[in-house]
């Protein structure tokens, strides 16, 4: 039964960091409809800024969170104006197939410039309790945590606020709502700023929590929280983070209790399985399709 | 230019004396002489032989020519499902593990090595045959999901055969099979090559490929036109994955080392790119595109590290200038059948017919 909460712990930890990653997928595919596939690689660059930050100019680790979600919100504006504006009349492939290429740029760029993995100095002393046989670190709390309330922000603005009623509005109809007056361009580059930021978050405490980084890190956890962004419902952002939950709980609990070789193999068969039963996810709903 | 202009419809334009324009002329005449095809692919048989038999080029370009082939018969495999099925397959490499290893085993561990030249084919063959099998298992989720859903299905599948592969100790686990004969030669991968396009292409111009196509447009409205939408799904991808297949099986006799990790996503992503930098739904295209791909792969090989930076900055321009890739929808006029090249032109001479008074 420890064993059990023990492994529940890792799995509430490895999730959120997937949740945290499926919400900027889920958020773009809402108000652009198109899978964002360089959002990955975005983790990735905000796992090295945190890297850059901790051991250049060894800043404590709220300012290097800050300083990696601003660097990667920047960036991600930057990219969605450079690259994807151009082509939104163009047919949805088009744009993504730009996002694969975006993606593969920031990884070769980032290995000419870190051609070894590097270790990322601990920014968390490291505490460790034992509550019941459980033992939970520091980090592990703090990563839980920060990540739940960044989530609960996130649902409160996305609901709550003008900005939030502006990006469900665009995402409902993208040619009525520019013509009431809503700024098009500009809540598009909310959303993305706040889906990569995101990210960067995820990335610096998943640098934290798995130490050694390397450029091509953000390539299976990308496309891996893209599947729980899926399995939650593409669009959906409540669905996202319940996708990233499990998709997190089954890869642990598969390792854990089977051996961890059969890890992918089990994981994606159970989504596979899941699909067929939710074919649109768990929270999302089949769009009318008219003729 | 290839363009689906028929024949003679060139229109006599006023500056004929221009350099260019003679060229254009020139080209004009080639395309539309489908005759000179068959030569053509004859002399590239006999070129491919003469090729390795007397080392007319040096064996590096031999090598690339061979990589381009495999590409080719990839590329077009998967444009079949891109492009003319209009869904998001970004398993490929799933399909190709599947060949590879089905043939590698049997050359490694079955067949006797004294009999592996002559039973090549056939080895491909059943490694194409298998893969197709397996094609089917994937077609069948496709019936029901689609877009960014059946995305992530073809996307497990990959992650699935990889992380089968590593679980099988029998055929080398995540060690991979080492030590295989190189048996892919530039006369064998030319002909897969050239049947690969030729089935694909007869397949996208039949009856099935126009099912195909309308899927594409609208899936719910061929359903009602009474498409048989779900035999073109598995039509589509069986013989999607069969040359996959087949693509695999020559990769791994020419590379002559394979373990799971060769067919992971980057290998997906590498012919998804191929197949959107030469143009979705276009035979051409997928040519084009994974000649150019690997090519240019190649001859940047002297930038180092830079090489893989400057190859997705080339990409991202050239979909930023071209979204349709290189040829767009567009067909080279001798992969277009004949009938409808002059049902294309008789419409526009009727066209222009009609269009004269209106303008004059």
């Amino acid at each position: 039964m420890t064993y059990f909460l023990q492994q529940l712990l890792n799995a509430m930890q490895l999730g959120s960091i997937y949740a945290l990653i499926a919400l900027g997928y889920t958020m773009v595919y809402g108000i652009l409809t198109m899978i964002n596939f360089a959002h990955g690689d975005l983790f990735m660059v905000g796992a090295f800024l945190c890297f850059i930050a901790a051991t250049f100019l060894k800043l404590p680790f709220v300012p290097t969170l800050l300083l990696s979600m601003a660097g990667v919100a920047l960036l991600g504006v930057a990219i969605e104006r450079v690259a994807y504006k151009p082509l939104r009349q163009a047919p949805r492939v088009s744009a993504v197939i730009t996002a694969l290429g975006v993606g593969l740029f920031l990884e070769n760029f980032t290995l000419v410039f870190s051609p070894y993995p590097q270790h990322v100095p601990a920014l968390i002393a490291n505490r460790t309790w034992t509550i019941g046989g459980v033992s939970i670190s520091s980090l592990q709390i703090i990563i839980i945590l920060l990540s739940i309330a960044l989530m609960i922000i996130l649902d409160l603005v996305v609901r709550r606020t003008m900005v939030g009623m502006a990006m469900r509005a665009i995402s409902w109809d993208k040619s009525i709502v520019p013509l009431m007056g809503v700024p098009l361009d500009l809540i598009i580059s909310i959303t993305f700023a706040i889906g990569t930021s995101l990210g960067a978050a995820a990335g610096t405490m998943y640098s934290l929590a798995f130490p050694v980084i390397d450029p091509y890190m953000g390539i299976l956890v990308g496309w891996k929280a893209f599947i729980s962004a899926v399995v939650g419902g593409i669009g959906n952002i409540r669905g996202a983070m319940i996708g990233g939950f499990i998709l997190g709980g089954v890869e642990i609990m598969v390792a854990a209790f089977m051996p961890s070789t059969y890890r992918d193999f089990v994981a994606f068969g159970l989504l596979l399985i899941l699909l067929i039963f939710r074919p649109y996810g768990i929270l999302g709903k089949p769009r009318p399709q008219k003729v | 230019m290839p363009t689906q202009k028929p024949p003679q419809s060139n229109a006599q334009t006023p500056r004929q004396e221009g350099k260019w324009e003679r060229w254009r002329q020139r080209w004009d005449r080639i395309a539309s002489n489908r005759r000179i095809l068959p030569v053509l692919l004859a002399a590239g048989f006999v070129l491919s032989i003469l090729i390795p038999r007397f080392n007319l080029v040096n064996p590096y370009i031999q090598l690339i020519l061979m990589y381009v082939g495999i590409n080719i018969i990839l590329c077009t495999s998967l444009n079949l499902i891109n492009g003319y099925m209009g869904e998001f397959s970004v398993g490929h490499a799933g399909f190709m593990a599947v060949g590879a290893y089905v043939s590698a085993v049997l050359t490694t561990m079955f067949i006797p090595t004294a009999l592996n030249p002559w039973l090549f084919p056939l080895i491909v063959v059943v490694a194409g045959l298998a893969t197709g099998l397996v094609g089917l298992v994937v077609a069948i989720p496709s019936f029901k999901t689609r877009g960014a859903y059946l995305a992530i299905v073809t996307l497990a599948f990959n992650m699935i055969v990889k992380s089968v592969i590593e679980n099988i100790e029998a055929i080398g686990g995540p060690r991979g099979i080492p030590g295989i004969e190189k048996l892919t030669t530039l006369p064998w991968t030319f002909f897969w090559t050239v049947l690969a396009i030729w089935v694909i292409r007869n397949f996208v111009y039949s009856n099935f490929g126009r099912g195909v196509l309308s899927i594409r447009e609208d899936e719910i409205a061929s359903d009602l036109m009474s498409v048989n939408t779900r035999q073109a799904k598995l039509l589509a991808f069986t013989i999607s994955s069969f040359f996959a297949g087949i693509a695999g099986a020559l990769f791994a006799h020419l590379l002559q080392f394979i373990s799971p990790r060769v067919f992971d996503i980057i290998k997906s992503t590498d012919v998804l790119i191929m197949v959107y930098l030469g143009g979705i739904g276009s035979i051409t295209g997928s040519i084009l595109g994974a000649t150019i791909f690997t090519v240019l792969l190649e001859v940047l090989r002297p930038l180092g590290v830079w090489r893989m930076v400057l190859m997705p900055l080339v990409l991202v321009l050239l979909m930023l200038f071209r979204p349709r890739g290189i040829m767009g929808l567009r067909e080279f006029r001798w992969l277009i059948p004949h009938y409808q090249l002059l049902a294309a032109h008789l419409w526009r001479k009727k066209k222009e017919a009609t269009d004269a008074p209106a303008a004059s």
